[in-house]
């Protein structure tokens, strides 16, 4: 191969593949599939499993708010102790309020036929909320309730229109109403804060960021164990590759 | 120690006379083309991920459960309670999308270099048809996890038959068992899944592997090593250009399977789910046969054949004429020997006209993917503004098809009628670096 | 070409280094396919310690609790059957519990923490069968000798009021006495060792 045909082929390659591969990876990245519903923008949660105060406080937020009408049921309180740094004796005193024992997933005490009677449906079970709907949407689920005097359970909320949920938290958030856009009557423009609760809204939006990071934890405890192992597994194969490459190179000194 | 090895080696050879003669044949007195280049560990990788894929899913059956009512809980069991559960599970699942990434590249590969052409016209085919096992193979594993994802996939996906006519709407039950994917469904998809289909793909990789020994390798140069001269430092009855297949390219493909490794490794450990792109986020929710998830679609690797489906319009009350397209789809492909009847085989050497065909060809397939994925729907509006979506995604996608199978109608007609433009072909192979 | 000198040492070593760290690869990716045989979490917590309170087992009576998927006796002894023990051990096998068919501080005549309560797993040494437990002491058709026991419906293998099998039966060993201890008078929890006991 002449030294101008060469820098063809090279050509073709650098002008023709090169960017449709850029392209297309762009594309990739740039749009990731459709996630869940679509809808109005979502806040960033900032979900961190690693940081584990916020995972503690977020279980502690959730069993005293969330389990009277949602289960867990994939989720041990077992693992869960082990996994968040609290002892058997934390989670047996303080969040477990159930009778369950230590092993037992957390399972709430929500009899499903009556849930369903009070709230239209049963309270979905959330271990998997996150995987499902991702961390980013359930924050701002969690920001969008507000008062509505047309929704037969008295709220409503902005991310998903009828959710058939009353508002927990609304004793830390305060109670919201809405804006409606000028000339519309069921149309948002935003919410406002009408009576403050036992949070400021910096407050507020930590509570929720944690339970968010600890609802993520939920949904793959396993990430825990992915990022300490993971490490070393590149660095060992760093290594691997290194060797690989110097005696591929010792022994391609006979083909050169 | 020495001894006792050789010893046992001789033992062995005794007893099974043709043991050291086929480890020659394929390994040792393999002579590969010495100027393989980056494109050429995508066939070794594809056979690491083979036995990636048989070892995990082997011990994934060990706690699957097949039925409607478990499947869903057992894969969760899997990740939480079995110890490595996790890790297992991950190492299938991404395994199984970057069985299809390097797949994707090895066909690349045989395109741009004319490894289809004669004398490997067998070689091509055999390699299509673990392409077409590979896409069954994953269609059902993907089923079996029972999310909301599999379960809707699965009903489209076999609802595809049901376009066929007159046999379609019995086809379609006679495949589910039932008149929704079901147990029945889920029970002999798995026996498919790790039993049947896994074992036809190993048949076909031994008949492919052993296709491409008997005719040799081709390379980037398009070059035929054995109509070459003879002898290298190895053996004066080999040909002059080929190095032994073992140990040279073994060394150079494990090289290959660090690089691997670590990309694999990577997004096992810190990326599993690869932002939805090889699990799907609708998928941890359970099956459920009310609620349709917003968005049905496949997982990436099969979105462009979806997206031909989509765009071909039904026809004298029929919709069959999509899935033929599909079909077609892959059937010009298997017909790739015969449409291109150029004798030049390396990109190298080929006219202008090829390398262009080539490109929007590549760009048509990920277009096409980009379609299936739902890809154009989020970035039209993002780019073009308040337009109408439907049209202008039919426009983009139909144009997309016809590039598609255009390439195939441009490469007949351009080394048919002589059109292309060649350059002279190098008697020996060259070598770059 | 091949004009570059080959070392032969440099080739060895780095064969055998790339192949040593290679094999630690495997090895270790070998790993978490081998752990994931080992119980499971489900199977853990099945398997956990089970607490039993001891108040509602009348005199002589037998009550049955499960502890990892075994049947797990618990005999609030009679005096007469506690009595009739150290005469059985002529026609025992292993009298005194020689065998490690029990924890250390279960290593007595009566094979318990308390002599008056039994804690035992009801399964028959010989094959797996779950014997029966036939506590008045009279004769019985198989032994007009008997003394109060257990009686494996299987085989036909016989155990004293301490779970220690009798001569001349196929079961070769006494019953297994699993590890407990009490967490109060009438409460004991079955899966522990007593503090301070290993």
């Amino acid at each position: 191969m002449t030294k101008r045909q060469f820098l063809t082929t090279r050509g073709v390659l650098m002008k023709q593949f090169l960017p449709s591969l850029a392209l297309a990876f762009g594309l990739l990245v740039g749009a990731a599939p459709a996630h869940a519903e679509s809808g109005p923008a979502l806040l960033s949660s900032g979900a961190n499993v690693s940081d584990q105060a916020s995972l503690q406080r977020g279980a502690k937020l959730f069993f005293d708010y969330c389990v009277g009408c949602h289960s867990l049921k994939y989720m041990r309180y077992s693992r869960m102790a082990a996994d968040i740094g609290l002892s058997e004796q934390d989670v047996m005193q303080n969040l477990n309020f159930t009778g369950a024992r230590f092993d037992d997933p957390v399972i709430s005490h929500m009899p499903a036929a009556l849930a369903a009677q009070w709230f239209g449906k049963a309270p979905p079970d959330l271990s998997l909320e996150v995987s499902a709907k991702g961390a980013d949407w359930v924050y701002t689920y969690l920001n969008s309730f507000y008062l509505d005097p047309h929704s037969p359970i008295g709220w409503n909320n902005t991310l998903l229109p009828n959710a058939a949920m009353p508002f927990p938290l609304s004793e830390l958030q305060g109670l919201q109403t809405a804006v409606m856009k000028p000339g519309s009557q069921d149309e948002v423009e935003k919410l406002t804060l009408a009576h403050p609760g036992s949070m400021t809204p910096a407050q507020f939006q930590q509570a929720t960021r944690d339970l968010t990071n600890f609802l993520d934890y939920v949904s793959e405890p396993a990430a825990l164990q992915r990022h300490k192992y993971g490490i070393w597994v590149l660095l060992f194969l760093v290594v691997f590759t290194l060797l690989a490459y110097l005696l591929k190179k010792e022994y391609w000194k006979d083909v050169h | 120690m020495s001894n006792v090895f050789s010893n046992i080696g001789d033992w062995i050879t005794e007893r099974s006379p043709g043991l050291m003669p086929m480890y020659r044949k394929h390994l040792t007195e393999y002579y590969a083309p010495k100027n393989f280049n980056l494109w050429y560990y995508f066939g070794s990788l594809a056979f690491l991920v083979l036995i990636n894929q048989i070892v995990t899913g082997i011990f994934l059956t060990m706690n699957y459960n097949p039925s409607a009512a478990g499947a869903f809980d057992s894969v969760q069991y899997i990740m939480r309670d079995v110890q490595w559960g996790w890790l297992i599970r991950y190492m299938h699942s991404t395994g199984a999308s970057l069985f299809f990434v390097v797949v994707f590249l090895h066909m690349f590969r045989g395109i741009m270099y004319g490894s289809y052409k004669k004398p490997r016209e067998l070689v091509w085919l055999l390699g299509m048809l673990i392409y077409l096992a590979l896409m069954a193979e994953a269609f059902m594993g993907y089923v079996l996890p029972w999310g909301n994802m599999s379960f809707w996939g699965a009903k489209v996906i076999i609802s595809l038959f049901g376009t066929i006519p007159v046999i379609g709407n019995g086809l379609v039950e006679w495949i589910m068992g039932d008149f929704l994917p079901g147990d029945a469904t889920l029970n002999r998809f798995f026996a498919l899944h790790v039993i049947a289909l896994p074992l036809v793909l190993l048949l076909l990789v031994v008949l492919h592997l052993a296709a491409l020994h008997e005719v040799g390798s081709n390379n980037p140069d398009g070059v035929e090593i054995k109509k070459g001269p003879k002898g290298n430092r190895w053996s004066p009855l080999a040909p002059a250009d080929g190095i032994p297949f073992h140990p040279y390219y073994t060394v150079k493909d494990i090289v290959g399977v660090g690089f691997f490794l670590l990309i694999a490794a990577f997004i096992i450990f810190f990326a599993p789910t690869l932002g939805g792109w090889f699990l799907e986020h609708d998928n941890s929710i359970m099956a459920n046969n009310l609620i349709t998830p917003a968005e049905i679609k496949p997982v990436w690797y099969f979105t462009p054949f979806y997206a031909i489906v989509r765009m071909i319009p039904s026809f004298m009350g029929s919709a069959v004429w999509g899935v033929l397209a599909m079909f077609g789809a892959i059937a010009v492909l298997f017909l790739l020997p015969w449409f291109d009847r150029g004798k030049v085989k390396s990109i190298r050497y080929r006219g202008t006209g090829f390398k262009v065909a080539l490109a929007v060809f590549v760009l048509a397939f990920m277009g096409l993917g980009a379609v299936g994925a739902g890809v154009t729907a989020e970035v039209i509006p993002e780019w073009f503004g308040n337009v109408n979506l439907t049209t202008w995604e039919n426009l983009f996608g139909r144009v997309m098809t016809a590039l598609y199978f255009g390439f195939f109608a441009f490469l007949w007609a351009y080394t048919y009628f002589g059109w292309e433009k060649t350059k002279p072909v190098p008697d020996r192979v060259t070598m770059h670096d | 070409m091949a004009n570059e000198v080959v070392d032969p040492g440099r080739r060895r070593f780095l064969t055998a280094a790339t192949a040593v760290v290679g094999g630690v690869g495997i090895v270790s990716a070998a790993v978490p396919f081998i752990k994931s045989w080992e119980p499971s979490a489900r199977a853990m917590a099945a398997g956990a310690p089970v607490t039993q309170s001891l108040k509602k087992i009348e005199l002589g009576q037998q009550l049955i609790v499960g502890w990892r998927s075994l049947p797990v006796f618990i005999v609030n002894r009679t005096p007469a059957q506690l009595a009739a023990l150290p005469g059985q051990d002529p026609r025992l096998v292993d009298p005194k519990s020689q065998v490690d068919q029990q924890p250390k501080y279960a290593q007595n005549e009566a094979r318990s923490i308390k002599p008056e309560w039994l804690v035992m797993i009801g399964i028959c040494t010989h094959l797996g069968c779950v014997p029966t437990y036939v506590g008045e002491m009279k004769p019985e058709p198989f032994d007009p000798n008997w003394q109060g026991g257990y009686y494996c419906p299987c085989h036909h293998s016989r155990y004293d009021m301490a779970g220690r099998v009798y001569q001349g039966v196929p079961a070769p060993k006494n019953m297994e006495i699993p590890p407990y201890h009490y967490i109060d008078d009438m409460t004991i929890q079955i899966g522990v060792d007593p503090k301070g006991a290993a």
